[in-house]
C-alpha cells in the first residue's frame, strides 16, 4: 500500500516453517467437527427427521478423533498446532498433551452416549428449538477447551459452551426452568468475566497470552522481574482459582448447581452434570498445578479447605433433598471436592488420582442422570416420597442404578473405588490425613445418600404408604425405541465404569502420564517453541 | 494516563459489584452491562496507553523502528465486547421472559426451583 516495498518478505522467524501434515489436523478436528455438524444441523432446522442420526455421526467421529488425538500423544507426547503459522507466541496455538486428550477422549464417549439417548428421547418440539445445534456447539467449546494452548482462547471456548450451555437449559421454558437458568446464567457469566479480568491483568504482566510462553516467564529462574512481580501473579493466582472454582461449582460458590441442574430435561442435565463442571476442574489444573505452580503451593491450604468443605457440602446437601435429580446434584458436587484435594495436595499420585476420578465422574454422574431420567420416566415422579416399586418394573435398570450407585460412593469393583484409593493413598503419604478422612466420609456419607435412592425407588413395593406385600406398583410402560436408546446409552457407560473397575491398569498408566505432563511440562513447552508442527 | 484509566476501572468495578448484589433483576442486569465495560477498559489499561504511534511498518524494513502503539487489547476488547453483548441481549430476554412468565423481579420470590415449603425427605418406608 505506501508504496515500494519489494513485495518479498522473508517469512524466517516469523512463520512456522515445518508444513503441515494432513494428519496434523486431527489436532484441530474435535473442534472442527462439532462446529460444522452445528451449523448442518441449524439449516436442516425444518427437517428434524433424521436430526438425531447425524449427531450420532457427528458424535460417533468426535470420538474416532478424539481417540486417535489421544492416542498419537500417548505416543509421540504433546503436539502443538499454530493457528495462520504465526510463530508461537504470536499465533493462538492449540497444544495437546495427555491431559486435554484423555478429557476430550472421555467427554466425546460421554458425547455419543448422549446422542444415542437423545436420538430416541427428543420431541421434535425440542428439535425444532434447536436442541442438537446446540449440543454440537457446546461439545466444540468442551473440546476446544480440553485442547487449546492460549489462555485467552480457552475464555473463548469457554463462552461457547456457556452460551450454547444457556440455550440447552432454557429449552423448554416452564417455570422452573426460568428459574434455574437465571442463577445459573448470572453466576456463570461472572465466573468467566472473573476469568476474562485474570487474564487481561495477567497479560498487562506478563505480555503474553499462550500458556507456554506464560509458564515460561513465571518459572523462569534468575529472572530479575520475578521478585517484583510475586504479589500480583499471587493475586492473579487467586482469582484465577476464584473463577474456575464457581465454574466448576466448589464451595462456597456452588449454588448455582443445585438451584439449575435438576431443571431442564433430563439429558441435558446428565451432559451437564458430565461435561461441564469438568472443564472447570480441568482448567484449574492446567492453569493452577501447570502455569502458577509456586502460588498453588501457596495456595495448598485454601484449596485443601475448600475441597473438604465442597466434599461436606455436597453429602450433607445430598441427604437432605427428597428430588432424585437436586440429590444427584449434589453428589456432583462432592464429587468436584474430592477432586480439589487432589489439586490441594499436588504431588504425582495426588494428580493422577484426580485424573482418574475426573474421567469416573464424567461416566458416572451422567449415566446417574440418564438412569433418573429413565425412572421419572416410569414412574412419572421424580420425588423419593411418590417413587417406588421400579424393581419389578425393570430389574435390569435397577441393576444398572445399583452398579452406579456402587461407583458413585467409591466402592469396588467399579471405577469409583480406584480414583479414591489413589487420591487418599496421596494423602495420606503427603501428611494430609485429615483430607483423606473427609474423603473417606464423604464416601460413606455418598453411599447413605444414594442408597436411599436405591431402596425407596426400586426395593420397596410402591410409594410411601403403600402396605407391605402389596401388588407391584404399576408403573408407565416404556415405547420400545425409547427402551432401546435409553438402555443403550446408560448400559454402555455402565459397562464402562465396570470395565475400569476390573481393568484400571490402562486408566491409572495414562493418568499417571497426563500427571507428569501437567507437573513437568518441558514436553508440552517444546512442542509449542520448539518448531514444532 | 494509566493510573487515572485505573481509578475509573475501579469505580466501574464498584458501580457494577453494587448493582450485582440488588436483588431486582433489573438491577443486576444494568451491573452485567457494566461489569462488561469495566473489564474492557481493564485490558485497554493493561495493553499499556500509548498514542499516535499506530503500528505500521515502514517500507522496506521487517520490523517496526520505534515502540508502536500495541493493537492486540483492541483484538482482545473486540473479541470481549462481542461476546458480553451476546450475553447481555440474551440476559435481557431471559429477564424479560422471566418477568412475564414468574410474574416477579425480585429474585428472592424466584423460588420455582427450589421452592421455600418443601416436605422434608422420607425418613423411613
Amino acid at each position: 500500500m505506501a508504496g515500494a516495498s519489494s513485495g518479498h518478505v522473508d517469512p524466517t522467524g516469523i512463520l512456522v516453517e515445518a508444513n503441515l501434515h494432513l494428519a496434523d489436523y486431527i489436532i484441530v478436528a474435535p473442534v472442527v467437527v462439532p462446529v460444522l455438524f452445528g451449523a448442518l444441523l441449524l439449516m436442516l432446522r425444518g427437517k428434524t427427521r433424521w436430526h438425531g442420526q447425524i449427531a450420532i455421526l457427528a458424535m460417533a467421529l468426535l470420538a474416532l478423533s478424539t481417540g486417535l488425538l489421544l492416542q498419537r500423544v500417548s505416543a509421540e507426547g504433546p503436539v502443538t498446532m499454530t493457528m495462520g503459522r504465526w510463530l508461537p507466541p504470536f499465533g493462538i496455538s492449540f497444544s495437546v498433551d495427555i491431559a486435554g486428550a484423555l478429557l476430550a477422549f472421555v467427554s466425546s464417549l460421554i458425547a455419543l452416549t448422549g446422542a444415542v439417548y437423545a436420538a430416541s428421547t427428543t420431541t421434535t418440539l425440542e428439535r425444532r428449538y434447536g436442541f442438537y445445534p446446540f449440543f454440537m456447539l457446546m461439545m466444540a467449546g468442551v473440546s476446544g477447551a480440553f485442547l487449546t494452548g492460549d489462555i485467552f482462547n480457552l475464555y473463548v471456548w469457554f463462552e461457547v459452551l456457556l452460551i450454547s450451555s444457556f440455550g440447552m437449559i432454557v429449552l423448554g421454558s416452564e417455570q422452573r426452568q426460568l428459574d434455574g437458568t437465571m442463577k445459573y446464567a448470572f453466576l456463570n457469566l461472572v465466573a468467566t468475566t472473573l476469568f476474562l479480568i485474570a487474564t487481561g491483568l495477567l497479560y498487562g504482566l506478563l505480555g503474553t497470552l499462550n500458556m507456554a510462553d506464560i509458564w515460561q516467564k513465571l518459572n523462569a529462574s534468575g529472572d530479575p522481574g520475578s521478585a517484583a512481580r510475586a504479589g500480583p501473579v499471587t493475586t492473579i493466582a487467586i482469582l484465577y482459582l476464584l473463577a474456575f472454582s464457581m465454574k466448576a461449582a466448589a464451595f462456597p460458590l456452588n449454588f448455582w448447581l443445585p438451584a439449575s441442574y435438576h431443571t431442564p430435561k433430563f439429558l441435558v442435565s446428565a451432559l451437564f452434570a458430565g461435561l461441564l463442571t469438568k472443564v472447570g476442574v480441568y482448567s484449574l489444573l492446567r492453569v493452577l498445578l501447570m502455569l502458577f505452580a509456586q502460588e498453588r503451593l501457596v495456595l495448598a491450604d485454601t484449596i485443601a479447605w475448600v475441597a473438604a468443605f465442597t466434599m461436606l457440602a455436597g453429602v450433607f446437601g445430598a441427604l437432605a433433598q427428597s428430588e432424585i435429580r437436586r440429590i444427584l446434584g449434589y453428589l456432583v458436587i462432592s464429587g468436584i471436592g474430592t477432586m480439589m484435594a487432589g489439586l490441594a495436595v499436588g504431588s504425582l499420585t495426588a494428580i493422577t488420582g484426580l485424573m482418574v476420578y475426573a474421567v469416573h465422574s464424567m461416566i458416572v454422574m451422567t449415566a446417574l442422570y440418564l438412569a433418573a431420567g429413565i425412572m421419572a420416566r416410569l414412574s412419572q415422579t421424580s420425588s423419593l416420597s411418590a417413587s417406588g416399586g421400579l424393581y419389578a418394573a425393570s430389574p435390569w435398570l435397577a441393576a444398572a442404578f445399583l452398579i452406579l450407585a456402587f461407583s458413585v460412593s467409591g466402592l469396588p469393583p467399579t471405577s469409583g473405588f480406584w480414583g479414591k484409593f489413589v487420591l487418599v493413598r496421596a494423602s495420606v503419604e503427603s501428611g494430609a490425613w485429615w483430607l483423606a478422612f473427609v474423603i473417606l466420609l464423604s464416601g460413606l456419607l455418598t453411599t447413605i445418600a444414594i442408597f436411599r435412592v436405591w431402596i425407596f425407588a426400586f426395593w420397596r413395593g410402591g410409594p410411601q404408604d403403600t402396605p407391605d406385600g402389596a401388588e407391584a406398583w404399576k408403573v408407565e410402560p416404556l415405547e420400545k425405541a425409547y427402551r432401546q436408546g435409553a438402555f443403550l446409552a446408560l448400559g454402555a457407560l455402565v459397562l464402562l465404569t465396570l470395565a475400569i473397575g476390573l481393568m484400571p491398569e490402562a486408566l491409572l498408566s495414562t493418568s499417571a502420564d497426563a500427571a507428569r505432563g501437567l507437573l513437568y511440562p518441558g514436553d508440552y513447552i517444546g512442542s509449542v517453541f520448539g518448531g514444532g508442527q | 494516563m494509566e493510573v487515572y484509566l485505573a481509578i475509573l476501572v475501579g469505580i466501574f468495578f464498584t458501580v457494577s459489584i453494587y448493582l450485582l448484589l440488588s436483588k431486582y433483576v433489573i438491577r443486576v442486569l444494568l451491573g452485567v452491562a457494566v461489569l462488561g465495560n469495566a473489564v474492557n477498559l481493564l485490558i485497554f489499561t493493561a495493553g499499556r496507553l500509548t498514542r499516535e504511534v499506530p503500528p505500521i511498518i515502514p517500507a522496506g524494513l521487517q520490523v517496526p523502528v520505534d515502540p508502536t502503539a500495541n493493537p492486540l487489547p483492541q483484538a482482545l476488547i473486540l473479541t470481549a465486547i462481542v461476546i458480553s453483548f451476546s450475553f447481555f441481549a440474551f440476559l435481557l430476554v431471559l429477564g424479560y421472559r422471566s418477568f412475564q412468565d414468574l410474574h416477579t423481579d425480585d429474585t428472592d420470590s424466584m423460588r420455582f426451583a427450589e421452592p421455600v415449603d418443601e416436605p422434608a425427605p422420607p425418613r423411613g418406608y
